[in-house]
């Protein structure tokens, strides 16, 4: 049985716990709406903890069932996504970015819409392998195309290594830019290994792959992305162990069982 | 957003019949999207073009090489050959936006860029580029980030690129298809124009033209190039002053200069008077210094922005000199 069915036969069979209850609750996978979950309280706290708790697949099903047909779409298009590996027929109003398509028609709201014009990179996914920005993509334009979104990055219930090293440095506060940092860092990977250049490269006559990126060319590299609560020095920091396949050494580390007890009692 | 068609060209010949006056081309969309959100642009069809084939580089007859119009700009950018060769353009594109507009960011797209002028974005305020004959905004308001070459009464705005910065330093032409189906080729200083008493006009592309590649000449300043971008952020911004230049040295002597200013006029900025006036001589700073008074003499700025007088001839210095000091 995978982790997946074991929580699923949990739920189905009543043996959650109170707080196990909850998280369901919130994530829509039991009897209650999926706006109770948008309307949370404390939403990504919730999925951060949840993260280290539950398997990925359990955020994938978390897709609460969304009206098939809008009611009106106007100069309608029809087209097939390819989203994380499956396919998506879906018939749009020609208006309908690709940051819409995900998280209004799709239920992946993994996704953020932050400044829905260009300006900071919450809604970065992964066209073809390039990160780029589903509020400037219609969706019209994405036939054919491989889309992967945060959704898409964990494999076989294992996180990718960027979303382990955003966890393990705490690349985030309110982590509502996050989905976007890590589909950024994850694409920076790569272009690193072709070779890429940035403005801030000393000699761009000078082509070599897989190249070690300094810090500064990281910040370059991932401006990008806009961090409102300033995590940006743990995100170099996810990045760069990821990269570089160093350790680094994070900022913060959980708590002990002993040292919490202590909390507690003091 | 408003209702609008949309129709994937799978040819050129799709694309240019398709046109209509009230229609768009599409590109990467990181602008024209972006515009018609928010009411400015209101095509009544797209025609998207990002797709078609136009996206090879190669070596033209001239010597030089060619560039696709419908390649994204950083694909452009990170060309082996552009890098080595012509790495004061690839400075230039890199200088811009952000790793993910660049993936998007077609370079047919990249010239057709159009202003970052507040008063253009903002549907309630007065904008004759927008709604011509509204009036200008700008010229008795919040004017820090705008011209100080080339402007006229009714439009103070700056072209937002710094690609074609880069471009205007090397010299370029530009190919367009036309709607019958031939072939123009517009010289790069040609390509952009002044606001004059047409401001809604940033090109003098007619209508139903379809950019298709960009030629450069042949590399003359692949050794010592520099493009200096200076903004209120150090990435993630566009320029209040950017300059692209270009040094040929033979002999300890200067023998072809490039040099072109981008965040002062409605189009990238060429200095043709100071590119002339460094030929033949010695590379120093006191020459530097000349070449940037010269090329700041008929600046004639604004309330909000007359720091830009001094910062463009500080910038020159400075984007000379790091070009000079590059190893050859």
């Amino acid at each position: 049985m995978t982790e997946m069915e074991v929580w699923n036969n949990k739920r189905e069979l009543g043996n959650l716990s109170e707080d196990e209850r909850k998280i369901f609750d919130q994530l829509g996978l039991n009897e209650s709406s999926r706006r109770k979950f948008l309307k949370g309280i404390s939403a990504t706290s919730l999925s951060v903890w949840a993260a280290t708790y539950f398997p990925p697949e359990v955020f994938a099903s978390a897709a609460a069932a969304l009206p098939d047909n809008p009611i009106k779409l106007v100069n309608e298009v029809k087209v097939n996504l390819r989203i994380n590996e499956s396919v998506k027929s879906l018939n749009l109003d020609s208006r309908t970015t690709l940051l819409d398509a995900l998280r209004e028609r799709l239920a992946l709201t993994g996704t953020k819409k932050g400044c829905d014009h260009g300006q900071c990179g919450a809604c970065t996914v992964l066209v073809d392998g390039k990160r780029k920005l589903s509020c400037l993509t219609l969706a019209a334009s994405c036939e054919g195309k491989e889309i992967t979104t945060i959704e898409g990055l964990a494999e076989n219930g294992e996180l990718h290594a960027i979303q382990k090293a955003f966890l393990e440095h705490d690349g985030f506060q309110c982590g509502y830019c996050t989905p976007g940092q890590i589909c950024s860092s994850v694409a920076l990977l790569e272009e690193a290994k072709r070779g890429e250049a940035s403005y801030v490269t000393d000699d761009l006559r000078e082509i070599t792959k897989d190249l070690t990126l300094s810090e500064e060319e990281i910040r370059e590299r991932m401006s990008g992305n806009i961090c409102r609560c300033g995590a940006y020095n743990n995100i170099v920091q996810a990045f760069k162990e990821v990269h570089s396949s160093d350790d680094e050494m994070p900022t913060w580390e959980f708590a002990t069982p002993e040292q919490m007890e202590n909390a507690k009692s003091s | 957003m408003r209702p609008f068609t949309y129709t994937g060209a799978k040819n050129k010949e799709q694309a240019l019949q398709s046109y209509s006056p009230t229609s768009h081309y599409l590109g990467g969309g990181t602008n024209l999207l972006d515009l018609m959100k928010e009411d400015v642009e209101r095509p009544d069809q797209l025609i998207e073009v990002a797709s078609l084939d136009y996206k090879k580089i190669f070596q033209n007859d001239k010597g030089g090489l060619t560039i696709g119009g419908m390649l994204s700009n950083s694909e452009t950018a990170n060309h082996p050959e552009v890098r080595k060769n012509y790495p004061l353009l690839s400075m230039s594109m890199l200088s811009a936006a952000t790793a993910q507009i660049r993936n998007m960011a077609t370079n047919g797209g990249n010239l057709l860029q159009r202003t970052r002028c507040p008063y253009f974005f903002e549907a309630s305020m007065p904008c004759n580029k927008r709604e011509p004959g509204s009036g200008c905004g700008a010229i008795k308001g919040m004017n820090s980030l705008h011209a100080i070459f080339g402007y006229s009464d009714s439009c103070i705005a700056v072209h937002p690129s710094d690609m074609c910065v880069g471009l205007a330093a090397l010299g370029a032409t530009v190919e367009v298809q036309k709607p019958d189906g031939s072939t123009r080729i517009i010289a790069f200083d040609d390509f952009h124009r002044l606001p004059g008493s047409q401001p809604e006009k940033d090109t003098n592309l007619m209508p139903g033209e379809l950019i298709t590649a960009i030629h450069l000449e042949r590399p003359e300043f692949s050794e010592h190039y520099y493009y200096l971008k200076i903004r209120e952020r150090s990435s993630y911004a566009f320029a209040l002053i950017s300059v692209a230049a270009g040094l040929q040295l033979k002999g300890g002597e200067i023998t072809k200069a490039g040099l072109a200013m981008g965040g002062v006029a409605h189009k990238p900025w060429k200095f043709k008077e100071v590119e002339k006036f460094l030929v033949g001589k010695k590379p120093d700073e006191s020459i530097f210094e000349a070449a940037a008074e010269l090329a700041m003499k008929d600046a004639k700025p604004f309330e909000g922005n007359t720091y830009k007088v001094e910062m463009g001839k500080k910038a020159i210095v400075r984007a000379l000199s790091q070009a000079y000091a590059r190893k050859s």
